[in-house]
């Protein structure tokens, strides 16, 4: 298989070497990474960068609802929003994606096909993940029928906590197999983990199994995405590309509103993972309310004075 | 008394554990306080304080890496073994200083009295010295004094039993190892302590003694780079202030006390064992 | 895709910077007799004010002041009273915090987020923290009543003004000493603004002096009679004049001296964390810390990863305008300082080390060094005994913990020391061995007032911070 690169080919030999390989990743200093966080945090982007950063901001987001009162007339005006976020300024780029509950993605993709906003799906009986492979497995091929372009994933947090890695394992390669081609997130779910070391090993337990990105939650648990724990994910694919010369993308989700903390998660990507990383192929936002905080505050930038919410359209 | 020639003692350093003559092959006549020969004591020389210094270094190793309890017993029986001798010292004392047989046997009694004060407190230090230091962040940080290493001590000129033990037992206490320049003139309870050192588990090295001049030895003392502190109590008053400056060299701590030797009987507080103990803070986070 | 962040400069009008700036003597702010200095701002070698310095005469009318002082008031005055004083100058100090910081920024070159976040926030706070002991000394463990030593002279270096002034008047105001104080020569401003802030904080005339000057009035300070206890922090070199001076005079002293301090990376570290940890120690603060973590000692098993990732960090790191927020490595405090960094690195170099510089941009005016890291250092280069204190990383290696200690205490200083593993059994061990005055396991340069900071060997002597602080300004 591709996914597991022949470095790492032994590692996943057997339930005993993911284990020890796992294990034998160096640990993480928790005040250590909280505190290099912060650091980060501190970075000051004004003017031309600011601005920059937002355009960048808005064309990783990931423009979500997950709701069980999702219908078809929110699902398409989500879409029309994500191919135009902003409708007086139609320089303004568009969003990654879409992403939706499977029953939604035929409506999404109808709605944004050939646009180049993709469609993602959230499959696995997300949010937990509490249901048989066979039923997962469905879930997804389910999805990628109905053209969803990206499947986001949730492992079985219960098996990782309970150190069954290699079912988790098999469970990503079976998943991404189903996906042929769209784009595997595999979400950690990290606020289930409760440490930075699981953070890390579940990284690249994913990393490992093929994922091609590595989501932090599904935005159901909390906490969702934090930046100390994004630094963690940052660094494992930094790590991964360093050990195998693959790229692979990290998807914080959850908790995101404000082109503050995009920015401040643009500084992590940028100073953490490198620059390669500025890239909607590689980082994504999942949020739904990021996107108007940024349009404001692209208002703001280019008219000098702050905004208002009624400036900017709600979906 | 029976006609009987008694066996006279040879007087000799205290150097590693074992009692050398001086590598120079020196004496110097000891007497009484009326002056009466008493002995013949060993001269060290600048070479024998050399040999002590490493000797030293080699017992701080072992004597700080002791548990404190381990130290503590040690050095109670050290006490044990002087109270064994009470007579012998008090001989010594008496004849050393000039006092009366009874004023001796007192001064011997505070002697051991003050080794045992010492002995428990080895194992108290950290306790009362040390600290849990509740800093702004998520850290532990705690702070544990430690032996400063090896002391040069310049034993009181006076108080040749008692004196000595008020400065030596402070360090021992603390885990550093000492060089002792003993009283000059009255060295011979020195070299009986020295004795009871041996045969007292004080691992070789961390007491050396020397008996010699002090104005000789002093000032190899206070230079030299592998000593870190530096007690001025018996330097002779002309010598106080020059020994400080060569202290500086290697910024040597230095335990500085009034040129009038004190009344050692006093009861003593802590300040000679801080005056040997450095704080060492350490600090981690704390994070799951 | 390249992300430049944009300049984010904060403004120098908050330093309320003055065209002069005049010594502090018996509350009242005086011209001084000596000749007066210039402070240069190393960033752009531009005169940031010129200031008034102290002449002998001036000393002898500060030590007269602070004696009268703590005669008169600050000695007899109840410690509860005094603590309020005290306090009210680590209040201040918060309130001013903004402008204080960046006038320490641009009079010693330091990053704004340092001076912001570190310097002036923990000036602060030992303030507050010693405030609180000045009722409490009876329980200090010092004896039921201990008394002040008398006036305290006190000579701090340039690489934290402000902090250093508060690490030394505030426990010796608390446990009711009076102070003279001698800032650096290149950084005296915000020891003066600290002056403005006692002075409004009403403290009584002579409890506070601050009078700016070269060495000699340092040396002028340290050896007037009226002076009863000296500390300083400084060099070794300068620490061993003042203990040879002060030899006889029967003065407390105190010293904090250099340092060439050991950081060791076991093969278990949490190598990020670790390679964060390394660059903290050596490049906070340009590396002018004596306490910097300029010996990396690294397992051999480790050393090619922990060096490619301490590569790839360090040239993330931004070097330029101290006042620009996203600055990490701002400028050299002075041209002589710059000149004694390129001299070692250039030794480095001659004794065979490798030398990896970051690419990063470095401005083309001011006093700049790029962090540099040397590769396959010995132990018997200068760059592995010297004390550099600029923002040079020197890497040796070790095979085991034994030979890890051995190599980190082989040093005639003993300041601090740095440990990485995630065993714990081993991190305790270490720190026991380590013959250091601070010992950090998987962090370093913290600093808190509760926290005892001072160190072994030539290193110096004495504490500042926490109970054991409190012993140098106290007659016992």
């Amino acid at each position: 298989m591709k996914t597991s690169t022949r470095e790492f080919a032994d590692v996943t030999r057997d339930e005993t070497s993911l284990r020890r390989f796992l294990h034998g990743l160096p640990g993480v200093d928790a005040v250590g990474v909280e505190q290099r966080s912060a650091g980060l945090g501190t970075r000051s982007i004004k003017k031309a960068s600011k601005m920059h950063a937002i355009d960048l901001a808005i064309s990783m987001v990931d423009l979500t609802t997950l709701e069980g009162a999702d219908t078809p007339g929110k699902v398409r005006s989500l879409c029309a929003k994500a191919r135009r976020p902003d409708p007086d300024r139609p320089e303004v780029p568009k969003v990654a994606a879409v992403c939706v509950y499977p029953d939604m993605v035929e409506t999404a993709v109808a709605e944004v096909s050939g646009t180049g906003v993709g469609v993602a799906s959230v499959a696995t009986a997300f949010p937990s993940g509490r249901s048989s492979l066979r039923i997962k497995i469905a879930d997804t091929e389910f999805a990628v029928e109905a053209g969803a372009t990206e499947i986001d994933m949730v492992i079985d947090r219960g098996a990782f906590l309970s150190g069954q890695y290699g079912r988790v394992f098999d469970e990503i390669r079976t998943i991404k197999a189903a996906c042929g081609n769209a784009r595997l997130k595999v979400i950690l779910e990290t606020g289930e983990l409760a440490t930075y070391d699981n953070v890390r090993r579940a990284s690249w337990l994913a990393l490992l199994a093929g994922g091609d990105f590595i989501k932090t939650s599904t935005g159901k648990v909390s906490p969702a995405a934090t930046l100390p724990v994004t630094h963690v994910m940052l660094q494992a694919v930094h790590d991964w590309h360093a050990a195998t010369g693959e790229p692979r993308g990290v998807k914080p989700a959850g908790g995101i509103r404000t082109t503050k903390d995009a920015i401040r998660y643009l500084v992590a990507v940028n100073e953490v993972a490198g620059p390669r990383w500025l890239d909607p192929r590689l980082f994504r936002f999942g949020a739904s309310s990021l996107l108007n905080d940024l349009l404001m505050q692209r208002r703001t930038q280019l008219e000098g004075h702050y905004s208002g919410p009624d400036y900017v359209t709600v979906d | 008394m029976s006609d009987r020639v008694t066996v006279a003692k040879t007087y000799k350093l205290y150097l590693g554990g074992a009692f050398p003559r001086s590598e120079s092959g020196r004496t110097y006549p000891v007497t009484d306080a009326r002056g009466k020969f008493l002995a013949n004591a060993a001269q060290a020389s600048r070479k024998d304080l050399r040999e002590a210094v490493g000797a030293a270094r080699k017992g701080f190793g072992k004597w700080s890496g002791a548990t404190a309890y381990n130290r503590g017993q040690v050095l109670y029986r050290v006490a044990e073994v002087l109270e064994g001798r009470r007579e012998q010292f008090a001989a010594e004392v008496a004849a050393s200083e000039g006092v009366p047989q009874k004023r001796a046997q007192s001064l011997v009694d505070t002697a051991i009295d003050r080794w045992v004060w010492y002995a428990g407190w080895t194992d108290k230090i950290a306790t009362v010295l040390g600290a849990a230091n509740p800093v702004a962040g998520p850290y532990f940080s705690f702070s544990v004094p430690e032996p400063t290493g090896v002391v040069g001590v310049l034993a009181p000129q006076r108080s040749s039993l008692l004196g000595l033990v008020s400065v030596l037992a402070p360090a021992l206490a603390a885990g550093c190892a000492a060089v002792v320049v003993t009283s000059q003139n009255r060295p011979l309870p020195a070299i009986t302590l020295s004795e009871v050192l041996a045969t007292s588990d004080v691992p070789a090295g961390v007491v050396n003694l020397l008996t010699g001049h002090t104005a000789e030895l002093a000032p190899w003392l206070a230079t030299h780079a592998d000593v870190n502190a530096l007690d001025l109590t018996g330097a002779p008053p002309e010598l106080r202030t020059d020994l400080e400056r060569a202290a500086a060299g290697t910024v040597k701590r230095v335990l500085r006390t009034p040129a009038e030797e004190p009344d050692w009987t006093a009861r003593p507080d802590i300040a000679r064992l801080r005056a040997v103990l450095e704080t060492k803070t350490v600090w981690h986070p704390m994070g799951a | 895709m390249t992300w430049e962040y944009a300049p984010a400069p904060e403004s120098r009008d908050i330093a309320n910077l003055k065209a002069n700036y005049r010594m502090f003597l018996d509350g009242e702010f005086v011209e001084g007799a000596g000749e007066p200095l210039k402070t240069v701002n190393p960033a752009t070698e531009e005169v940031l004010a010129e200031v008034s310095t102290a002449s002998p005469a001036d000393v002898d009318r500060a030590v007269k002041a602070a004696k009268r002082a703590q005669d008169r008031v600050w000695g007899r005055m109840p410690g509860a009273e005094r603590a309020k004083y005290i306090f009210r100058v680590a209040r201040m100090i918060a309130e001013r915090a903004r402008e204080l910081a960046v006038l320490e920024s641009l009079d010693n070159g330091k990053p704004i987020k340092e001076s912001r976040d570190t310097d002036v926030p923990t000036a602060a706070a030992h303030f507050f923290y010693h405030a609180g002991w000045a009722d409490k000394l009876d329980h200090a463990g010092f004896g039921p009543d201990p008394r002040p030593v008398g006036v305290a002279g006190q000579v701090i270096p340039w690489n934290f003004p402000l902090l250093m002034a508060a690490w030394k008047i505030a426990p010796a105001l608390a446990c009711g000493n009076t102070v003279v104080l001698k800032p650096a020569e290149t950084t005296p401003l915000t020891a003066l603004v600290l002056a403005e802030i006692i002075q409004q904080a009403e403290l009584p005339p002579g409890v506070v002096n601050i009078l700016p000057g070269a060495g000699d009035i340092g040396a002028e300070l340290v050896n007037h009679p009226g002076v009863n206890k000296v500390a300083f922090t400084g060099s070794t070199e300068v620490g061993k004049i003042i203990q040879r001076s002060l030899a006889g005079t029967g003065k407390k002293l105190t010293l904090e001296l250099g340092g060439k301090a050991a950081n060791i990376v076991f093969d278990d570290a949490p190598i990020d964390q670790a390679v964060e940890g390394i660059v903290n120690g050596i490049f906070f603060n340009q590396g002018h810390v004596c306490c910097a973590g300029s010996r990396l000692l690294v397992q051999e098993s480790v050393a090619e990863e922990v060096l490619d990732k301490l590569r790839k960090r360090v040239a993330t790191l931004r070097i330029g305008d101290p006042l620009d927020k996203n600055t990490d490595v701002g400028a050299i405090n002075s041209r002589e300082q710059l000149a004694k960094i390129q001299e070692l690195v250039a030794s480095g170099e001659d004794e065979g080390a490798v030398r990896w510089t970051s690419p990063c941009p470095v401005p083309d005016k001011g006093f700049f060094f790029a962090p540099t890291v040397f590769a396959n250092v010995s132990q018997a280069m200068r760059i592995a005994r010297e004390e550099i204190f600029g923002p040079v990383l020197s890497v040796l290696t070790f095979r085991t913990p034994d030979e890890a200690v051995a190599k980190a205490n082989n040093t005639p200083y003993g300041l601090s020391a740095g440990v990485w593993t995630e065993k714990g059994s081993r991190i305790l061990l270490m720190a026991d061995r380590l013959r250091a005055g601070v010992v950090w396991a998987n962090t370093f340069n913290r600093f808190d007032p509760t926290a005892p900071f001072g160190g072994y060997q030539e290193s110096g002597f004495g504490r500042e911070g926490g109970r054991a602080g409190l012993e140098a300004y106290l007659d016992v």
